[in-house]
């Protein structure tokens, strides 16, 4: 396995700093909409079988190779199909879909337009989670415009093909990412996650056959559509394809958006990004793709990051949100702190989430103080087993991740709060206020 | 310190209106209050899916989800207020006693805190005298811990009224708190070219345009670190006829990865369609 340097590949970046990036005259001098008179040349099933060659998975952590979910979809039956697009960017790191929407949003409106005339589709919907409110402006300044200039409403340009889309700000709730939670809070009530199957691609929204797809796979599909899936497959690995935009926070000295192959490795990354905060200390632990990912070490620095890679070891690509910390950070408070988020954030719908995130945030609570005992670790992971598979989503899942895989890496530590009766670090060491003071 | 109940169910968390919240709508307020609901009510198939944008729109007039506008939600869309209620009680925007003019929400979330955050929010609380979900005596500011807001390469961050305010110290949140309740003209740093009442971009979350969105920058410093570095190195995307064997990383598993959490959205269905089927046509 020789290495191969990776380089960066900016397309949906790739005119973020244009003074007016957002505004379809921008979009259009960038090769915009050229992918949609392609795709109204075409036919629906050829777009399909298109963005499955281009090997694209789904870009909002799970991974599922869009195309195919696509093609669950059954024939049409003469009523509505939709498409939803998943703009709840919420998990802790991710940070990639809202930078997308406030400085390109029509690179989604013609994903949009594209992916409804491949499906079928009249009526697309965007959810964007509501606490963005300059985002969801550009977003419906970016449907307006799209409407005056012919890409989207009746017979989009002289195909026959009928498009309306509504851009929908939902109202602060991490669960309504889950996509069937997100489908139950478009329809106007509690966003709690549904049981499946029925998978939406069979009863989704309104109980109608509908694709629900994340901001940058969508996004991706005009570029993928314009270019090729050859080109698309060309980038990335054998079974990872395509590019990503990777978002570095943390202790790093440059954190932001990097958009790059799939199989780019942290230390490449952590290379253009100019390294760590601090020269001084070193890389503790960090999340390959949000806080539901299991935490990965310094000895992951060479770990590709692709679906596989990842997987194989130990922890998930999800959205490629790379939360670094560095040895100033005490791994039991970062954990502690996520599992406040995910018992905050549980729906309440099934007892295991419910109740499980309750007892662990009490646990580690105790433990970051220097309290409670060394058997507390046991039972936490006692809970997380009892929660992992068992819970009715994967927000559950997601809560034990952080848990188990620092007490694999880190349990002396866990330990060192009970003898120091106290967390040992200074939480001012690790912010970014120390560092401008110890250089002041 | 007096986040302390963050996230905790308390009896106080449920809907608890004050009793003048009951009082009807004066008539004009209520005709605009049905012209605009009628306009939100069109873009759905289904009205039900109007509730969110229309508690929004409630929270536009009245600062916070009221007894009338939970009657109005009901009556506009055939629920029941104990229907309306439970979605109001579900979703953390939607307030359940009078509102500041501003929101201000430091994010306490995992990276933000250990960048930062945490100090942000205790000296802001003190400087304040209030805690998570209070409002200042003058009405002016309601201080919140909120979740991640999806701006982690701009750690610690603070939103005002959902506008990002971002690289923020102790000390620039201080000020920002004090020159909101000023009446000072403050802009986020992504965003307008000032921060809106809590009234004002309720209704933008109604789904009625302010015209404000080509103001602010596209992307912030951070957004664009990336790009600056592929400039610095000439770095490009393939062009579209090539393949290029740069850029390729270098993963060598066989198998597609198996997703370890078992509950993940995995569908078990088969792809409903086979070879030399015609899936979809667009109509």
């Amino acid at each position: 396995m020789t290495p191969v340097a990776t380089t960066l590949t900016p397309i949906l970046t790739k005119f973020w700093d244009d003074p007016q990036s957002w505004t379809l005259e921008t979009y259009e001098k960038n090769e915009g909409y050229q992918a949609l008179k392609k795709a109204l040349g075409m036919k629906p099933a050829d777009l399909v079988q298109m963005t499955k060659d281009s090997g694209l998975r789904g870009r909002g952590g799970a991974g599922f190779p869009t195309g195919m979910k696509w093609g669950f979809l059954p024939p049409p039956d003469g009523g509505p199909r939709y498409l939803v697009v998943n703009a709840d960017e919420s998990e802790p790191g991710t940070c990639k879909d809202i930078p997308l929407m406030m400085a390109a949003p029509q690179f989604l409106i013609e994903g949009c337009v594209i992916t409804s005339f491949a499906i079928g589709c009249n009526h697309a919907f965007i959810y964007l989670r509501g606490e963005v409110v300059h985002v969801y402006r550009r977003l419906l300044r970016a449907v307006e415009e799209a409407y005056a200039a012919g890409h989207l409403g009746k017979n989009i340009h002289g195909s026959g093909f009928d498009l309306d889309i509504t851009v929908h700000a939902g109202a602060g709730a991490y669960i309504c990412g889950e996509e069937t939670a997100l489908l139950d809070s478009l329809e106007g009530r509690r966003g709690q996650p549904r049981l499946k199957p029925p998978f939406p691609a069979v009863a989704g929204l309104y109980a109608r056959p509908t694709v629900v797809n994340n901001v940058e796979s969508i996004a991706s599909v005009p570029p993928i559509l314009l270019h090729g899936a050859d080109w698309f497959t060309g980038m990335g690995t054998e079974k990872s394809q395509g590019f990503g935009i990777f978002s570095l926070s943390g202790h790093v000295k440059r954190p932001g958006q990097y958009e790059a192959p799939l199989g780019i490795t942290l230390r490449e990354l952590l290379d253009m990004a100019g390294g760590m905060r601090d020269p001084n200390h070193d890389l503790k632990f960090w999340t390959p793709g949000g806080s539901s990912t299991p935490l990965f070490t310094d000895a992951h620095l060479d770990t590709p990051l692709d679906f596989e890679s990842v997987a194989a070891a130990g922890s998930m690509l999800g959205t490629r949100a790379l939360q670094i910390f560095d040895d100033t950070t005490c791994v039991v408070r970062a954990v502690d702190r996520w599992t406040d988020f995910y018992k905050h954030e549980s729906c309440g719908k099934c007892t295991p989430c419910r109740e499980g995130t309750w007892w662990l945030k009490q646990i580690l609570g105790r433990l970051e103080h220097g309290e409670g005992s060394e058997e507390d670790l046991d039972k936490l992971l006692d809970i997380c087993d009892n929660i992992l598979g068992r819970s009715f989503c994967a927000l559950g899942d997601g809560a034990t991740s952080p848990i188990t895989s620092s007490i694999q890496y880190f349990r002396e530590e866990y330990l060192a709060h009970l003898t120091n009766g106290g967390c040992p670090f200074d939480p001012r060491e690790s912010s970014l206020f120390a560092k401008e003071k110890a250089t002041a | 310190m007096s986040g302390d109940n963050f996230g905790m169910q308390t009896a106080s968390g449920h809907l608890n209106v004050p009793g003048e919240s009951k009082e009807p709508y004066a008539e004009d307020v209520l005709a605009q209050l049905h012209a605009d609901a009628e306009q939100v009510v069109a873009r759905y198939p289904q009205k039900r899916s109007a509730l969110l944008p229309l508690l929004h729109l409630v929270q536009s007039v009245d600062g916070y989800v009221t007894g009338r506008g939970i009657d109005f939600c009901a009556e506009v869309l055939d629920l029941t207020t104990a229907e309306v209620s439970g979605v109001a009680t579900f979703y953390t925007q939607y307030k359940r006693h009078p509102n500041g003019e501003f929101t201000v929400g430091v994010c306490t979330n995992t990276l933000c805190a250990i960048m930062g955050g945490d100090q942000i929010w205790d000296e802001v609380s003190e400087h304040l005298g209030i805690g998570h979900d209070e409002t200042t005596p003058d009405g002016k500011i309601t201080l919140e811990r909120v979740e991640c807001n999806a701006a982690c390469d701009y750690a610690p961050v603070v939103m005002a009224n959902w506008e990002f305010f971002d690289n923020q110290t102790p000390q620039s949140t201080k000020q920002l708190v004090d020159d909101l309740r000023s009446g000072k003209t403050v802009a986020p740093t992504r965003g307008p070219a000032r921060v809106c009442s809590f009234k004002q971009v309720s209704r933008v979350l109604a789904g009625f345009h302010d015209g404000l969105a080509d103001e602010g920058v596209g992307a912030g410093p951070s957004s664009l670190e990336g790009l600056r570095v592929a400039r610095d190195h000439n770095w490009t995307a393939p062009s579209g006829q090539e393949t290029s064997g740069e850029g390729r990383g270098t993963g060598r598993t066989e198998e597609l990865a198996p997703g370890r959490h078992s509950s993940t959205d995995a569908p078990s269905n088969a792809a409903d369609e086979q070879a030399g089927d015609k899936p979809a046509e667009g109509k």
